[in-house]
């Protein structure tokens, strides 16, 4: 117990003595603030962006590109999936076309997305929503052909008429591989959309970055990497509490 | 007379493409009267689960005709299978998972509770009705997965191997507890086991199959009195017996399988 405890002090002293370091290196003139500003000088610049409103505006952009492409990916994915796990014959009909469409790099669509969903929100969003789709597919797929066969014969042998099938056996069944698609799919949305906003876009966390370096704005360009950082780490946990409270049979 | 629960006559099934078809059930007919306990035994590939999953209607035979509960009420589910592992959903509580089928049939979940309650207790798992199967011992979710099927109430019972993967005093025990449900409603059952012994302390009557393609080759009455304890019946002399002569005849069986299985 006492060593949990002192293990845990360990870990959040150890990042504060390096952030230390780090200000004693930049006031010494040890580290170019050009290149790397000091933290104090990047708190300052957070702070200023912050009380400006222009962090709630980026990271609200941000957020709200990740969470309609998130769901506009995930949604289709899975019932795409299911139905492919289901039926051989779509399988084999669409396995090939995923096979396809899966390895482009989805970023280098971006142009063409523009081209049709024009340079607001839509192709950020429709560019998250791709990265998240064919992962989801790929692994609601897998997540339903791993069923267990005695599963339908139960089903079947208790006479489960089809809207029970899929929401009391299926949908469950494949839930720990769909989410495993999901925690991938949400870091790869969030690379996309950071590229997706620095070179298409006026707003956002991406776009904070890349305008403070065109700016020369290096202290804010941090702050705009340390923000999409703590995005991240809160999404993904965001994630896996859903999966705690979805999926309570997995659980300890 | 009343018409049989189960009436089987010349079944016949057989899977595979042409090459390697194997014939799984050849000209199997049997029949079951209401309330009666049967058990069938044979060697492992006989065709005993392709036997129950047709009269479940989870399989169709090729030939032979098949009736079950001729002239019941539409109301009660016709059958209820047990399988012999992993049957349970592995997402659902015990509860839930008992209740599978009154949900199924569009019962409320205040009186499938309700339903539920009494076998919960029968079973000693009230306490844990809301754990998951994983959170249960391999004993524990065979008592679960039998209580399923009593609790939808129908017309027959089949099981298929239920106790095959648990240990001897497990079996033993989960023998005595079948039976003691069972004797609370004397449905028609239709058991497959591979233990001589687990046949003659559960069946009314046991059917001795032979090697693949199945055929009925013997049928043997057990008369011991019910209600029976399944660990008091091994100590009668007349028990010994009849497991000595049940074995004489399924000891070809068990061999021929045997050959066709090394060929
Ligand atoms: N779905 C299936 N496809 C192909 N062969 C099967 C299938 N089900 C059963 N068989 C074959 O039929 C024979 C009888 O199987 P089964 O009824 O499971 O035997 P038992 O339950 O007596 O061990 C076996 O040779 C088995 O391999
Ligand atoms: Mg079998």
């Amino acid at each position: 117990m006492r060593q949990a405890n002192q293990e845990r002090a360990l870990a959040i002293l150890s990042p504060l003595a390096a952030l230390a370091l780090w200000q004693l290196a930049s006031n010494m003139g040890l580290i170019d603030q050009r290149y790397v500003p000091s933290p104090l000088s990047i708190a300052n610049a957070g702070w200023d962006l912050a009380t400006s409103g222009q962090l709630v505006f980026h990271i609200g952009a941000s957020l709200r590109r990740l969470a309609i492409g998130f769901v506009l990916g995930a949604v289709p994915g899975i019932l795409a999936g299911i139905v492919m796990g289901l039926n051989r014959w779509v399988r084999a009909a669409v396995d090939p076309l995923v096979a396809a469409l899966y390895p482009i790099p989805k970023l280098a669509l971006l142009p063409l997305l523009m081209l049709v969903f024009g340079i607001g929100d839509g192709s950020k969003v429709v560019v998250v929503a791709m990265s998240v789709l064919f992962l989801t597919i790929i692994n609601t797929t897998a997540g339903v052909v791993q069923l267990d066969r005695i599963y339908f014969d139960v089903a079947r042998n208790y006479h489960t008429p089809w809207h029970k099938l899929f929401l009391r056996v299926i949908l469950p069944g494949a839930l720990p591989t769909i989410f495993a698609g999901l925690r991938i799919s949400l870091g790869v949305s969030l690379v996309v959309l950071v590229g997706a906003e620095f070179v298409a876009s006026r707003s956002g966390i991406g776009y904070l970055i890349w305008s403070s370096w065109e700016t020369l704005m290096i202290e804010n360009m941090f702050v705009g990497i340390i923000v999409i950082t703590v995005l991240g780490v809160l999404s993904t946990f965001f994630l896996q509490e859903c999966e705690r409270l979805l999926i309570p049979w997995r659980r300890d | 007379m009343t018409p049989p629960k189960i009436r089987m006559q010349g079944l016949t099934k057989a899977f595979g493409e042409r090459g390697k078809r194997v014939v799984a059930l050849d000209d199997f007919t049997l029949s079951v009267a209401d309330g009666e306990f049967v058990c069938l035994v044979g060697p492992s590939g006989c065709g005993k689960t392709t036997a129950l999953r047709i009269v479940a209607g989870l399989e169709t035979a090729d030939s032979g005709t098949l009736e079950v509960a001729p002239g019941a009420d539409r109301k009660q589910p016709q059958n209820a299978m047990v399988f012999q592992e992993h049957g349970l959903f592995p997402w659902m509580t015990v509860v839930d998972n008992v209740a599978y089928g009154l949900e199924m049939r569009g019962v409320r979940k205040r009186a499938r509770r309700e339903q539920v309650e009494p076998f919960l207790e029968m079973i000693g798992l009230a306490r844990f009705r809301h754990h998951y199967p994983r959170q249960l011992s391999g004993g524990m979710r065979q008592r679960v997965s039998l209580a399923r099927a009593f609790v939808a109430d129908p017309e027959i019972l089949l099981m298929d191997e239920p106790f095959a993967a648990l240990d001897a005093q497990n079996t033993l025990m989960l023998q005595d507890e079948l039976l003691r449900i069972w004797e609370g409603s004397r449905k028609t059952v239709l058991y497959v086991t591979h233990g001589i012994d687990e046949a003659l302390a559960l069946g009314d009557r046991i059917v001795v199959m032979t090697a693949q393609p199945g055929r009925v080759k013997a049928i043997v009455p057990v008369d011991f009195p019910r209600p029976r304890s399944a660990a008091e019946l091994r100590g009668d002399p007349k028990f010994g017996a009849l497991q000595l002569s049940i074995w004489r005849m399924l000891e070809d069986e068990v061999r021929a399988a045997r050959a066709q299985a090394e060929a």
